[in-house]
């Protein structure tokens, strides 16, 4: 027999109904028109078009679903949940599976996850986002020095980015600081990756 | 009404031109915003990315300071906070949300947080626009403008109440009463690429170029937005985007609010428009050129 199409072996209905309920929506109810897909301005560089995702999440397909790319470069622009004729929010879907893929450490696009905690450190260090930090901190991360160099002339020339960080006052950075300890505490303590 | 002000981030970094004609403009209206002092980021797309409980609980600290200043409104020029604020105002209405987004701050948030709204609600709130029409000092007329809101602003229609989400007007109907042509422009609400500029920059350039395209095709003599991030990618990028368009480019991208601080008269200097790639200065010859006309 061949494995690769042992729908038995490869379909987790508990996937779905976890979708579902994290997500609050009912992704049954998707009829596969392919809206989602038509108006995604991301979808030239998905792995999988959105309605395949959903299709793998109503097919308890897991590993299709959280190990795509397409779940990573979704821009949170909302286009396929408005034009859903069904009222799926496709977005809170597609999110819910980046949340998921995150915990499970099955991140297919380390880039840009680099980029996400480059910037919340910057919050965590001063309570506010830090621009050139968080530039700084990627490049770092992603070992890649040499991103929007071509853009530093104009940034300078026009001091379009503040150079010094912005500090929240009133103890406000040090309260921000505590909900992300808490945060991360919380993750450690629900064994799940913060 | 006792407005809070949350000015966001990029406010204080690469939006201060906004930030600085925000002020200008709602100050000549008469609409006072007092910055709410020990506001924090709300997170953006990476903290709602990573957890919404993480990023609820970010905006939840300002909702709570808000809330405890006395204020009826919370007003913010950033479309990004502006949805993380709601968002997070929204989900917190569920008691067992709320109970998570609460163990991860100092003290429970209030019961009751003010309304969220953006400064553009929040202007035309303030004076309807025959209102705004009298105003007026130098009519924008003869500028061709393309109004682009972002993907963010009037999505998810039921929460951010801003008329038809695939079709707003509310920007376009600020500027016609400022006396410039508006372009029934198709990619208003397209997505710019947002802050995949960094990590994977062909995303954002072929976005932005495709709506930079459009507004170069129908002859717009600007790109009118109220989002830091689509300015910085529609002005800052705009060199990218050109190369991923198989173009060229030299197309101003403003604030709405710089636009009106025009109208109002307002100096270039009061609105940072140096702080623009592109420069603003063909858009005041072409008034200048307007007005010697009349």
């Amino acid at each position: 027999m061949n494995d690769d199409i042992n729908l038995s072996r490869m379909r987790d209905a508990a996937f779905t109904e976890d979708v579902e309920a994290q997500s609050g929506q009912k992704v049954s109810d998707c009829y596969q028109c392919g809206n989602c897909t038509a108006g995604c301005p991301a979808g030239f560089v998905y792995d999988r078009q959105v309605n395949q995702i959903v299709r793998a999440v109503q097919l308890g397909l897991k590993d299709e679903a959280l190990g795509s790319r397409s779940v990573w470069m979704c821009l949170s622009c909302s286009t396929c949940s408005l034009r859903c004729p069904n009222n799926i929010d496709v977005a809170a879907v597609m999110e819910t599976l980046r949340h998921m893929a995150r915990r499970e450490n099955r991140v297919a696009a380390p880039k840009v996850e680099n980029f996400w905690f480059s910037f919340l450190d910057t919050v965590r260090a001063f309570g506010r986002a830090y621009e050139i930090g968080t530039m700084a901190l990627y490049m770092l991360r992603s070992l890649r020095i040499f991103t929007d160099l071509d853009l530093a002339p104009v940034v300078f020339k026009k001091k379009k980015l503040g150079f010094m960080p912005h500090v929240v006052p009133h103890g406000g950075a040090a309260a921000v600081a505590r909900i992300m300890r808490r945060y991360k505490e919380r993750a450690v303590h629900e064994r799940v990756r913060p | 009404m006792t407005y809070a002000y949350y000015p966001g981030c990029s406010a204080k970094g690469s939006s201060t031109d906004y930030e600085k004609s925000t002020q200008a403009v709602c100050d000549f209206l008469g609409l006072t915003l007092v910055e709410m002092p020990d506001w924090n980021c709300c997170g953006s797309t990476p903290a709602h990315a990573v957890d919404t409980e993480l990023s609820a609980a970010l905006c939840a600290r300002n909702l709570d300071i808000a809330a405890r200043q006395g204020a009826e409104m919370l007003l913010t020029p950033c479309p990004s906070c502006l949805s993380n604020l709601k968002h997070a105002a929204n989900r917190l209405e569920k008691p067992e949300f709320r109970a998570r987004v609460d163990a991860l701050l100092d003290n429970p948030a209030a019961g009751n947080f003010p309304a969220v709204t953006s400064v553009m609600q929040g202007i035309a709130a303030h004076c309807d626009v025959n209102d705004i029409a009298k105003h007026i000092r130098k009519n924008l007329k003869g500028l061709k403008l393309a109004a682009y809101y972002g993907c963010l602003m009037s999505r998810p229609a039921e929460l951010m109440d801003f008329g038809d989400p695939e079709n707003p007007s509310l920007m376009e109907n600020l500027l016609a009463a400022c006396g410039a042509e508006m372009l029934d422009f198709p990619l208003k609400t397209a997505c710019c690429g947002a802050s995949y500029g960094i990590p994977e920059r062909a995303v954002t350039a072929r976005l932005s170029g495709r709506i930079l395209k459009l507004a170069a095709c129908m002859q717009a003599d600007a790109v009118a937005v109220a989002c830091p991030l689509c300015q910085m990618n529609l002005d800052l990028r705009q060199p990218q985007a050109a190369k991923a368009a198989d173009a060229f480019f030299n197309m101003p991208v403003l604030y709405f609010t710089q636009i009106m601080g025009l109208a109002f008269g307002l100096s270039p200097a009061a609105l940072g428009l140096e702080k623009l790639r592109v420069s603003a200065d063909s858009l005041l010859r072409k008034l200048e050129a307007e007005g010697g006309k009349s």
